[in-house]
């Protein structure tokens, strides 16, 4: 029973192998229909599953293949031409067959679909354009034992050899044969050097010729290679983790012992070590050419199910990854081909009208590049427009109009990764659900890659993604915080920073109780990592004198500094999963065995940062890019109005979205309802109390007398925002470094040499909860007055 | 037909484990805190090499906290999710029980451990609650504090 099960696995695994070949060679077959050897192979596959699926018991595969291998056997011999229709039964064959060896996997029988459609198919494609011959089934099986020698060439012989130097005659070796079947015991060799005067140095020459010969045939490659369970080579990768954790202890312990020889031990175990993890590593990488052979039929399946022309084309398939990395990306890089092929190519009238090939072109590339691995798909389709994306955002209420209307191109291609955005004008049954491209993103990035579109309308759109080579053992920095040990990927990070004395004051400025720090005149977010832990709820806290350690990290393309008590070293780790009791906890991405044979936790940048309020969250990031744009919409020279609330708060509002400023004595403050007003110019203007209305703002005690008011008008309503103080008027270029987690502003930028907070007037009526056009509450609340 | 139990002491209370589900029973290791994690969960512990989360049943079953300076006990059970360790006060025998001095749990259980008490053997001298493991590592069901 084991027996069988062994030579049923085996058959298994072989005729997968086959039939990923089998798709790649059929769909190649269609470009070069006249192509022998891709039939042969073709044929030869099937044939080979026909023939184990007797042997194994296994009736419908059988037929089903038999019927198949008799239409190619026509195919081969030219009797039928290969047509659309044929290719795609062939296909389908190989669908149904893929479907059975799934079904014998895991249920061990075939399964209770029904073939006899597509049998019918095949059977009548075999007689379709029938001329002469009805296909007889005997024919292949001959066909095939003729065909194999041409296939597998034997060796030259003797004989042949020294007909070729020229020593003997054809006449000599005939003769040699004869005497040999005539029962001579000798060697065709040992016969000739009697008979026809051959030295015997020349028998030796071509004796090793044919050594080296056999030595380069089929038969010596299969025995340089076998078939490893993935499950095996997990379990060394685990063990080699193991290894390499040991040899870290020994490394450690080594340094407060002085035993040479021991020592000597040690560094050759390190070596050793080191060389072995790669040799393991170096198992499991594939090329990543094992998933982009799909492609071919995949982008075949669609072309002609949209009545496209669709060419892909590869480069670098040989890269070489993980196995797990490659398991990971593989739905990613499927959905992102199936995209450009669905609606990145147009339909060959349309690319004829604008006077492109009527054959749309994919193109797939893999290169390595600083220790990752970057992928590009790149289509010459339609490409994407970024106006057209804007429009549809909006429409799904993703963003307003407004905060479209500050998108830059760039911004705009990437809201093809927001969350529920689909692209496709109709849903068909290849995309357009609008979970894809999220999807895409949020797989990439799990395996700590990155993925990044770029688009030309008219002429195209390629997709980049960087990957890391490997997931199980990274190199991580090791920092301390609160007493504990935590280890950070090394792929986040940026650069160290140590400030010392009063760099400290100078360094880190306090906005709104979040620090934040200028590295070379940029803002940076600043997150204290006992905050970020929960060991502290202070969110900036230093004591004078104390140097900081700042670890600067970039997660998802924002960068921030870590505040960290001490930073270790770096180090190896391997990476562990946590058990789910602690897998809701974003802050980490698994722990690690150190040194010391301690447990340190890994920490999760991309989700520390967003547990940290660095990031916006993702439904939220489009609206933050939004508000960021505001910078660099506006990022011209422009007149700014500086003033302070609260205590000492900067904050700053371009001049062109305020409409006067006033001045009312604290006993014209009347109110309405709960709101306070003022009468102005005849109206009822509601008053918004900013120091109170902000985060974190400490309210001055007593407002100034008179209140310095900013008026705020739109859509014929006033609103005035009472500030403390009106401070300066600049004219400068607004570039808004660091956008802001708090409501009711964009974000800070460096005006007059000191961080500044941007005003967002918007957001700050509808935090008053003042609406421009609320008639209910506003006008209610005039007429009590 | 009898069943044997892994026993320890929490808080005084009596508890037993099935042993089919112990894998070892340890002394107290180095532990790693985890923070923002589950209350109940103490840290991670370094079992030859894998990482074994461990969960303090004080913690868990609503008893009160663990003197300062008494060191617990590891009771390494298995769970679907691979190896969880209970932290205890003192381990007892494995004892032999038998079906006919089960009990389903007191109905005045508080509600913060009954779910994970599945039932009581009524010993000679004293009672032995069986701990639910998948319920008492299952920290989802709780809402942590």
């Amino acid at each position: 029973m084991i027996e069988l099960d062994e030579i049923t696995r085996e058959f298994l695994l072989e005729s997968n192998e086959g039939l990923d070949q089998l798709d790649r060679d059929l769909v190649a077959l269609e470009q070069s229909p006249k192509d022998q050897e891709l039939l042969a192979r073709i044929f030869r596959c099937i044939h080979t599953i026909k023939g184990t699926c007797g042997f194994l018991g296994l009736g419908k595969l059988e037929s089903v293949s038999h019927v198949g291998e008799s239409l190619l056997s026509l195919l081969r011999d030219g009797v039928r031409g290969l047509t659309p229709d044929r290719t795609s039964a062939l296909l389908q064959l190989v669908d149904a067959v893929r479907q059975m060896l799934v079904s014998i996997e895991t249920t061990g029988k075939e399964g209770d679909v029904d073939y006899s459609a597509l049998v019918a198919k095949l059977t009548r494609l075999q007689e379709d354009d029938a001329v002469s011959a009805v296909p007889n089934p005997a024919a292949p099986k001959a066909e095939l034992a003729e065909a194999d020698p041409d296939q597998e060439p034997h060796p030259k012989k003797m004989g042949d050899h020294l007909v070729e130097r020229g020593l003997v005659t054809p006449d000599d070796v005939r003769k040699a044969a004869d005497q040999q079947s005539a029962g001579d015991p000798r060697h065709i060799g040992e016969i000739l050097v009697e008979q026809a005067h051959v030295p015997p140095q020349a028998i030796t020459e071509v004796l090793e010729a044919q050594t080296v010969e056999g030595a380069r045939g089929p038969a010596s490659v299969a025995d340089g290679s076998i078939r490893v369970d993935v499950g095996l080579l997990d379990k060394l990768m685990n063990l080699v983790g193991e290894l390499v954790l040991a040899r870290n202890q020994i490394l450690q312990h080594l340094v407060s012992n002085s035993d040479s020889t021991l020592g000597a031990t040690s560094q050759r175990l390190n070596l050793i070590t080191t060389e072995l993890q790669e040799g393991v590593m170096k198992t499991r990488m594939q090329p990543i050419g094992n998933i982009w052979s799909k492609f071919p039929r995949v982008v075949r399946d669609l072309a002609t199910a949209c009545n496209k022309q669709i060419r892909i084309e590869m480069e670098g398939k040989d890269t070489e990854l993980d196995k797990t990395i490659i398991e990971a990306i593989k739905d990613p890089l499927t959905h992102i081909v199936r995209n450009s092929a669905d609606h990145g190519i147009e339909p060959p009238a349309v690319r004829v009208a604008c006077g492109k090939p009527a054959e749309g072109r994919i193109y797939m590339r893999a290169f390595h590049e600083g220790g990752q691995v970057n992928i590009e798909i790149s289509d010459d389709g339609g490409g994407i427009d970024p106006a057209k994306l804007k429009d549809k955002a909006v429409a799904k209420g993703l963003l307003t109009a407004e905060q479209a209307g500050r998108l830059n191109d760039r911004e705009a291609l990437n809201l093809v990764f927001a969350p529920g955005f689909s692209m496709a004008e109709r849903i068909t049954n290849v995309s357009g659900r609008g979970v894809g491209m999220d999807v895409v993103r949020t797989n990439i990035e799990r395996i700590g890659g990155t993925v990044d579109i770029s688009s030309v309308k008219g002429h195209g759109t390629t997709l980049r993604i960087r990957i890391p080579l490997t997931l199980a053992i990274i190199p991580g920095l090791v920092v301390t915080s609160h007493g504990d040990r935590y280890a950070i990927p090394q792929v986040s990070l940026l650069e160290l920073v140590r400030l010392e004395g009063d760099e400290v004051q100078r360094g880190i400025e306090v906005v709104y109780g979040a620090p934040v720090y200028r590295l070379r005149g940029k803002l940076l977010p600043v997150v204290v990592l006992n905050q970020a832990l929960g060991f502290t709820t202070e969110r900036w806290k230093h004591e004078a004198g104390d140097a900081v350690d700042v670890v600067v990290l970039q997660a998802d393309g924002t960068q921030f500094g870590l505040v960290v008590d001490e930073i270790n070293d770096t180090e190896e780790i391997v990476v562990k999963p946590l058990a789910k009791q602690l897998k809701g906890i974003s802050a980490f991405a698994g722990a690690t065995i150190m040194g010391d044979g301690k447990v340190a936790l890994i920490l999760d940048v991309s989700g520390l940062a967003e547990q940290a309020g660095v990031l916006a969250s993702k439904s939220e990031r489009s609206k933050a890019e939004a508000a960021a744009e505001t910078a660099d919409a506006i990022g011209d020279r422009q007149t700014l109005l500086l003033f302070r609330v609260g205590r000492d708060h900067r904050l700053a509002v371009p001049l062109s979205a305020i409409a006067r400023l006033e001045e009312f004595p604290v006993g014209s403050v009347e109110s309405a309802g709960l709101q306070r007003v003022v009468q102005y110019r005849g109206d009822i203007m509601p008053l918004v109390r900013l120091d109170e209305l902000l985060e974190g703002v400490t309210p001055a005690e007593h407002p100034s007398d008179p209140l310095q008011v900013v008026v705020y008008a739109s859509n014929g309503r006033s609103i005035g925002l009472v500030v403390e103080q009106i401070t300066d008027i600049v004219d400068q270029q607004l570039i808004i470094e660091r956008r802001s987690r708090s409501r009711g502003l964009a974000g800070s930028a460096i005006i007059q040499d000191k961080v500044t907070d941007i005003l967002d007037i918007g957001a700050i009526v509808t935090l008053a909860g003042i609406h421009d056009n609320a008639d209910s509450a506003l006008v209610g609340a005039g007429a009590e007055a | 037909m009898a069943n044997q139990f892994c026993t320890f002491f929490v808080d005084g209370l009596y508890f037993g484990v099935e042993v089919r589900q112990v894998q070892e029973v340890i002394r107290a290791l180095d532990m790693t805190q985890v923070p923002l994690a589950h209350n109940a969960v103490k840290g991670l512990i370094n079992l030859r090499g894998q990482i074994v989360t461990a969960i303090d049943l004080r913690t868990r079953l609503g008893l009160a906290p663990r003197p300062d300076g008494s060191e617990p006990m590891n009771v390494v059970v298995r769970t679907d999710d691979g190896a969880i360790s209970l932290l205890v006060d003192e381990i007892g025998d494995v004892i032999e029980t038998s079906d006919d001095t089960y009990e389903r749990s007191p109905e005045t259980l508080p509600v913060s451990a009954k779910d994970m008490i599945r039932g009581v053997y009524k010993l000679p001298n004293r009672l032995l609650l069986v701990l639910d493991n998948a319920r008492a590592t299952n920290l989802e069901m709780t809402v942590p504090k």
